[in-house]
């Protein structure tokens, strides 16, 4: 039972954070800390400055562009990037796309989009979710019809997490209405946004910004060599990837950071001339959130380790993340905005009047943080998933 | 990084745990429980010669020279099986103070007979009315012509009917000091009781009870460290012992969820259920997590606030996890979880009892406050 890092784990952990502080553009810095929404430029810069270090695609083979780096190193660099208030690239094309390129591309799909994910060249969105097809994504109904050597694309996605920054997006699409079971039939579609008939409308949430959007497809036509592995089989590469998400779900790091500044705002926060860090009832909420944290962290290890000895997949353990990981970050900004009581509730300045840009944005942090427990398969699904697979209930 | 039990920790607990189903089962325990002693002198000698008691001590006194990281799986096979023996206060608290502040002649004294099973002790530090403060003040000791007098009370002694010594701390002039006192001394009188866990205690009175001089344990006025020290240390144990007991509930409850039948099917397939059972298991594996936590750091730290901090933090999340995981298994094993008949209702008696010893929750976190 040894549960410190070793001197190269340290020594690696060193080089990431260093690299980070000469490289991570101030202004992306600022927007992540200051909890304000990055625009397609900010997500693009930063890739591009990742791609030319070689650290933007880490769990890639080496072959294509992984960095080699074994999980605890990657853990690391997840963490690390939490610490220092770097955004992590969006998942859907380095670690969605890739990772089923990876394993069911043709090597002409490989050679044709990896290194331009690699690259940050395009910017990718996944297409799952529709109105009648949320947790229960099987339901899908955005139908494929093949015409000649072409896909006929109709029908609607939501939830689309940037989808008006998409250059591309991949999609489950039903290419077979007919089967009995509605896991059959369904394909696996990379589809090129700026094709004509895709509408791409936005979904404000209640924080106020723009990151989820609605796709309309109508009559969008579609090479067939964009379909991925067989037609009619997508469920098997969407079951693939649930399978293959990535430890760090858990968000460590930037909780970690988050419990720091409120630390600070809660010593600089008076209440009757007090800090409000030394109000016994507003310190045992922070207490307890910092223990969650350091229990959470230590569980991440732990899984790390068993996943390192045993060489499998993560499997419901990281369900097990998500949960507490989510429940944590929401638990956090909900302090925050209480933190600075009545200061929360400026949320936008009008007729040339001024705010505070980081008070004003804690209450739509906490409005926007309330995703995490719904989004990436809700914490139902994942207390569903533990069940059976786990509890064999 | 190594989150694994090494070979000799986990054969130790697995032999531990082959004796416990074979000779301390359910109904074993319950004749343990109710036979003169409250114990069995059999276990005890079991613990010994399996090396239970030889684990923590240091190496100069006979024993291995282990930590709490060594003494975790066993502490959770203890757990598992509701141990009754005071075990956790013999070689976590009593015999901790003994190896950490005794003289070569007290070491040399007790500490052998506590490998070897032959010598009990137990530690008389807690109050009346003072909750879980460690540091005494109605106890006091004055010096004397031929060493101390002790007056003063101490209540909840783990194990003070079948110990040789109690170590019972005192207010000296200067401080706070530990003195090594014979039950059986003049002056001393025990009043014994069960717990509502099944484990033996006493109130312990101290009427004048005249000391030789050496019977001081420890620097004279400045024992409160190794107090702390010692209490950090069982408190660690303590949570593994809890992991072990939740554990079990676990997996009873499991068992039931999937047996139980209403309705024309298991219980267990109702989402509902389900989902409290996941919770139940998730509150575990975090638990599990700051118990590691937590015997890693009295094992390993060398600063003493940050030893207790990690230790109140560990303590929090077991407090809390003991709670929802005992409360939620007797919900789910519904009347049945109420009875005297089921190990679940003794266990859900213990995981309660841990989640206040050395301090509940509220305790501890305003402890790790303090020091965070």
């Amino acid at each position: 039972m040894d549960l410190s890092y070793s001197p190269e784990e340290e020594a690696f952990r060193q080089e990431v954070r260093s690299w980070l502080a000469g490289n991570l553009p101030a202004d992306i810095r600022d927007k992540v800390v200051g909890y304000q929404h990055l625009s397609k430029d900010d997500f693009i810069r930063w890739h591009k400055i990742l791609a030319a270090k070689g650290w933007s695609v880490p769990h890639w083979p080496v072959e294509t562009g992984g960095t080699g780096w074994n999980i605890t190193q990657r853990y690391i660099y997840d963490e690390e990037f939490g610490l220092a208030g770097a955004p992590g690239l969006p998942p859907f094309g380095p670690a969605m796309c890739a990772s089923v390129l990876h394993k069911f591309g043709t090597p002409e799909q490989q050679a044709r989009f990896l290194p331009r994910i690699r690259e940050g060249d395009d910017f990718w969105v996944q297409g799952y979710s529709e109105p009648g097809a949320g947790s229960d994504l099987a339901g899908l109904k955005c139908r494929a019809d093949r015409q000649g050597d072409q896909y006929v694309v109709n029908g609607q996605k939501i939830w689309t997490t940037l989808g008006h920054y998409g250059d591309w997006i991949f999609c489950l699409v039903r290419t077979d209405s007919s089967s009995p079971k509605r896991q059959e039939g369904i394909s696996f579609l990379l589809i090129d946004m700026k094709t004509p008939g895709i509408t791409v409308r936005p979904l404000i949430l209640m924080d106020g910004g723009h990151e989820v959007n609605e796709i309309f497809f109508d009559d969008v036509k579609v090479p067939i060599e964009n379909l991925v592995f067989e037609e009619g089989k997508g469920w098997t590469v969407a079951k693939y990837l649930l399978g293959h998400e990535r430890m760090g779900s858990g968000n460590v790091g930037g909780s970690k950071r988050e419990l720091a500044a409120l630390r600070t705002l809660a010593a600089r926060e008076l209440k009757n001339g007090k800090p409000l860090l030394e109000d016994p009832r507003f310190r045992d909420r922070l207490s307890r959130t910092e223990i969650e944290l350091e229990a959470l962290e230590i569980t991440s290890m732990r899984f790390l380790d068993k996943m390192r000895r045993s060489g499998q997949p993560p499997g419901a353990d990281v369900s097990m993340l998500k949960i507490r990981g989510s429940e944590l970050q929401q638990a956090i900004t909900e302090l925050m905005m209480q933190a600075v009581g009545p200061m929360a509730q400026p949320f936008k300045a009008v007729d040339g009047g001024a705010i505070d840009h980081f008070t004003s944005r804690l209450a739509p942090r906490y409005m926007n943080m309330r995703k995490t427990s719904i989004y990436a398969g809700s914490n139902e699904i994942q207390r569903n998933i533990i069940a059976k697979m786990s509890l064999g209930l | 990084m190594n989150f694994e039990y090494s070979d000799e920790q986990q054969q130790l607990a697995d032999s531990l745990g082959k004796y416990l189903a074979s000779q301390y089962d359910f109904e074993k325990r319950k004749a343990i429980i109710n036979s003169a002693s409250g114990v069995s002198d059999t276990a005890w000698a079991t613990f010994a010669e399996m090396g239970l008691t030889a684990i923590a001590v240091p190496e100069a006194d006979g024993g291995f020279g282990g930590g709490a990281v060594d003494l975790m799986a066993a502490m959770e096979a203890c757990g598992q099986a509701l141990v009754v023996e005071p075990l956790l206060d013999n070689i976590g608290l009593a015999g901790r103070l003994v190896a950490k502040a005794g003289s070569d002649a007290q070491r040399a004294a007790l500490l052998p007979g506590l490998v070897d099973g032959s010598i009990q002790l137990a530690y008389a530090g807690l109050e009346p009315g003072r909750r879980y403060a460690l540091a005494p003040e109605t106890t006091t000791a004055r010096s004397s012509a031929e060493g101390w007098v002790l007056d003063g009370a101490k209540c909840v002694v783990f194990g003070a009917a079948s110990a040789h010594r109690l170590i019972v701390s005192a207010r000296t002039a200067d401080g706070v000091s530990l003195f090594l006192v014979d039950p059986k001394a003049a002056g001393v009188t025990l009043n014994p009781s069960r717990t509502v866990d099944g484990q033996r205690v006493a109130d312990v009175t101290l009427a004048g009870v005249q000391l030789a001089a050496d019977a001081l344990l420890g620097p004279q006025g400045g024992a409160l460290p190794a107090i702390e020290e010692a209490t950090d240390f069982a408190t660690a144990l303590l949570c593994a012992e809890a992991i072990g007991a939740m554990q079990y509930a676990n997996e009873a409850t499991l068992e039931y969820l999937k047996t139980r039948k209403q309705f024309g099917a298991p219980i267990g397939t109702n989402q509902v259920l389900q989902h409290r059972m996941v919770e139940m298991v998730i509150f575990t594996e975090q638990a599990r997590s700051m118990a590691t936590l937590a015997a890693s750091k009295v094992d390993t730290c060398t600063d003493a606030r940050e030893r207790a901090r990690a230790v109140s933090a560990a303590k929090v999340k077991i407090a809390d996890a003991a709670r929802q995981v005992s409360q939620e298994a007797v919900q789910l094993h519904g009347g049945m979880g109420m009875t005297e008949e089921l190990k679940i209702s003794h266990t859900f008696r213990r995981l309660t009892m841990i989640a206040q010893r050395f301090g509940d929750a509220d305790h501890h976190l305003e402890r790790f406050a303090s020091l965070t």
